[in-house]
């Protein structure tokens, strides 16, 4: 029989969740994550197309745990009304990232170029230094993100994912539809 | 119910009494000063003073487990409210449903670093269901409700309210809810009615066993368990939370396993090729060694909380729901399963059990002993009381010795600290239990440690008149750790070994109470039938026992189940 014990790394998984608007709320779903030892690669917080909740979109790494046991877990706490893994195949997922470079005036043509390619944008420019605002999927960023780096790279700012799912499917419980 | 212009102090009152609650342990102070206020002069609930709020946490943990309803305590900020935190987090353990209501600093000084303040609702989050901090007094009717309502419901468990002080002292309309509208929170959720599938591994198993835990009794739900083995006819093991779901005195009934459960009933378990877990979380204490517990065994879990699902064993059928509801269906259908294929012969499986009972008895040898052994003492009481008490123990040797020899045949009879482990626990949870069930003999079966954790308290007792018996396992020692110390530390004996401080009898006199003393079988006898005969007040029986007695049989901390030293065999 199968014994849930060791497993090897597993793999990242996308979690939305759909929570009460309150104070609290992301002290309640962090603090979950950090004591039963669940690694948050991401996490974003913002509002939904109803005032009184948020949604959530967590990243998660997984070691020994399952996903279902820690989408159980996070189901338990009172302000969450909905959670649920995205699968990687329905998901649209995006991520917004700002690069500021620091380098001479005459590279700027290039870097036009290469932002052009990346559907990024240069949203500030000084004589020796720009912000480049791009976004997209993770992938996607950071293979911007290596390209832009031998540029001079001064700061990265990333927003962590944002995911929704394809088709007609929401996270709402019925009784909020 | 009509709306009053009331305080917040004085809803919290009336929410009480619109609960039904019957006691309150708490210990006034500054920040919920209004609140004591308002419970003046109020019969029911009636405030228990304690003098320690963990004290208070643990006394409503014993009146929960006692009489199945929420236990309800109060603190002030501050100490107060952090003194609650060990009783809560013991609580949030064992699922005991628990409405902690603390004052706080006025909302104006809030994160202010204010003379007693703690941020409560912080510290407690991961301790708790859920918990509140109200900062308007109009939600206070609402978050009451809900919080009584969480508390007991689904799994049950500990929640806190906090009440800042100006919010007790604010005047609104109040009017408590008739219902709960709580958008995330639906017990029980997504029942998963694998009854059909359940019910074929259990028809075609030759080696089945039933593992009973803490949410039998939790779920009232003894008489379906009985119901449920009766037709199954597959030996029961229990959880020390599960004593009592099934009457131990029955032959059918192999007792507590894990890590100080009988041989027999481990072996019974680790070579089974079914195990039917109801209301049991296979906590590390019970498995053993995880990665080899049960190697043929397929798995029917049975749980109200779909986390504890496949949380450490994988469940080869998940059952979520509530025990009471959901056992009498799983029984129908194997009924019907019985009646269609016909009833698995175990009389193999019961043969190769009952020649382990036979080989591998729990025991001990008290004559030709100089001291008496504790297991003695425990059994000398059961048979001398019948086994009819309701029994509650500190966290130790005494409890593991309380736990194999006092057996439970009734639901709601052993109060333990089972998952926290929390020494202290004995006194405490003795008051609570006695207040809730007056009238009925309460024991408890305390160490020398665990006893002078929470002490103080005796003073609660005595002023209640509760006729509650302490019997103290004083062996001198803090005896668990002693015995680590060894078996595995090289009786290198840290900080183990405790003076002979307080004299217990003395102790029992300052506080107004009887203190009585054994030291041999004779004696023993004779205190037991007097701490029976008094009626008036607690009596404390400081019991010396023999110093060096260790558990047994025991697995080691991550050994297999079936690895076990010592009580007999290989």
């Amino acid at each position: 029989m199968e014994r849930t014990e060791e497993k090897p790394n597993g793999s990242t998984h996308t979690i939305s969740l759909l929570v009460e608007n309150k104070p609290g709320v992301l002290h309640r779903i962090s603090g979950l994550f950090s004591r039963r030892g669940y690694n948050i690669a991401s996490l974003t917080v913002g509002p939904t197309e109803r005032p009184e909740y948020s949604r959530m979109t967590i990243v998660v790494r997984l070691g020994s745990k399952t996903v279902e046991q820690v989408v159980r877990q996070v189901q338990k706490l009172v302000p969450v009304v909905e959670v649920r893994e995205l699968s990687a195949a329905d998901l649209i997922e995006r991520e917004l990232m700002l690069v500021k470079i620091h380098t001479p005036e005459r590279n700027h043509a290039e870097l036009r170029a290469l932002a052009e390619t990346y559907e990024a944008t240069i949203v500030d420019v000084s004589p020796d230094a720009l912000v480049v605002e791009a976004s997209g999927n993770a992938g996607k960023l950071d293979a911007l993100e290596d390209r832009l780096r031998p540029f001079g790279i001064q700061e990265i700012c990333r927003s962590g994912r944002i995911a929704l799912e394809r088709g007609f499917k929401t996270l709402a419980p019925p009784n909020l539809k | 119910m009509a709306k009053e212009k009331i305080t917040g102090a004085m809803a919290v009152r009336r929410a009480l009494e619109a609960e039904g609650v019957d006691y309150v342990f708490g210990m006034p102070g500054g920040t919920i000063l209004p609140i004591y206020d308002a419970m003046w002069g109020c019969e029911r609930p009636k405030q228990v003073l304690i003098r320690h709020e963990q004290v208070g946490g643990h006394a409503a943990e014993g009146y929960a487990h006692a009489t199945g309803k929420v236990g309800v305590c109060f603190g002030t900020s501050g100490p107060g409210a952090t003194n609650l935190v060990t009783a809560i987090a013991d609580a949030y353990m064992d699922s005991v449903p628990l409405v902690a209501i603390t004052g706080n600093v006025a909302t104006s000084l809030i994160g202010s670093d204010a003379f007693q303040e703690a941020d409560i609702t912080g510290i407690t989050m991961p301790i708790t269901k859920h918990n509140w901090l109200v900062t308007d007094v109009h939600d206070l009717p609402r978050i009451l409700k809900e919080a009584f309502y969480v508390a007991r419901t689904g799994r049950p468990g500990p929640v806190l309210v906090d009440i800042p002080k100006d919010i007790q002292n604010t005047e609104f309309e109040f009017e408590y809810p008739e219902t709960v509208e709580i958008p995330g929170y639906h017990p029980p959720v997504r029942e998963e009615p694998r009854l059909k599938d359940a019910a074929v591994l259990i028809r075609g198993a030759t080696r089945p066993i039933i593992y009973l835990g803490g949410g039998v009794r939790i779920s009232d739900a003894h008489k379906e368990v009985s119901a449920f083995a009766e037709l199954v006819g597959a030996p029961v093991v229990t959880t020390v939370h599960g004593k009592g779901a099934f009457p131990e005195t029955s032959s059918q009934c192999l007792g507590m396993f894990g890590m100080h459960g009988s041989r027999y009933a481990n072996y019974a378990v680790q070579y089974s090729d079914l195990i039917i877990a109801l209301g049991a979380r296979f906590d590390d204490r019970v498995t053993g060694k995880l990665s080899t517990f049960a190697p043929e065994a397929k798995i029917v879990h049975l749980d109200i909380d779909p986390a504890e699902i496949s949380k450490l064993v994988t469940a080869t059928v998940p059952l979520v729901g509530d025990l009471r509801r959901l056992l009498p269906q799983l029984t129908d259908e194997v009924r019907r399963a019985e009646a269609a294929h016909g009833k698995p012969d175990l009389s193999a499986w019961w043969k190769r059990i009952d020649e382990w009972r036979k080989k591998y008895p729990l025991k001990y040898e008290q004559d030709g002993q100089k001291y008496l052994l504790p297991q003695y003492v425990v059994d000398t009481l059961w048979k001398k009381t019948g086994g009819k008490a309701i029994v509650t123990t500190g966290v130790g040797e005494h409890q593991m010795f309380a736990a194999q020899w006092w057996r439970t045949s009734e639901p709601r009879q052993f109060i333990t600290s089972g998952g926290l482990g929390t020494m202290g626990f004995c006194l405490p949870s003795a008051i609570g239990a006695q207040l809730g069930r007056p009238g009925e003999l309460v024991i408890g079966i305390d160490g020398d440690g665990s006893f002078q954790m929470t002490l103080q308290d005796l003073a609660t007792a005595v002023d209640l008149e509760l006729p509650i018996k302490i019997f103290v396992l004083n062996n001198l020692f803090l005896g668990m750790v002693r015995q680590w110390q060894e078996l595995f530390y090289e009786r290198r004996f840290a900080q183990t070994p405790l003076t002979d401080r307080p004299d217990l009898v003395k102790l029992a006199d300052a506080y107004g109470c009887l203190g009585l003393r054994a030291r041999t079988p004779e004696e023993l006898d004779q205190v037991i039938d007097q701490a029976l005969a008094n009626s008036k007040g607690p009596t404390i029986v400081d019991v010396r026992v023999r110093r060096q007695e260790k558990v047994f049989p025991m697995v080691p901390a991550g050994a297999p189940l079936n690895d076990m030293i010592d009580g007999g065999g290989d």
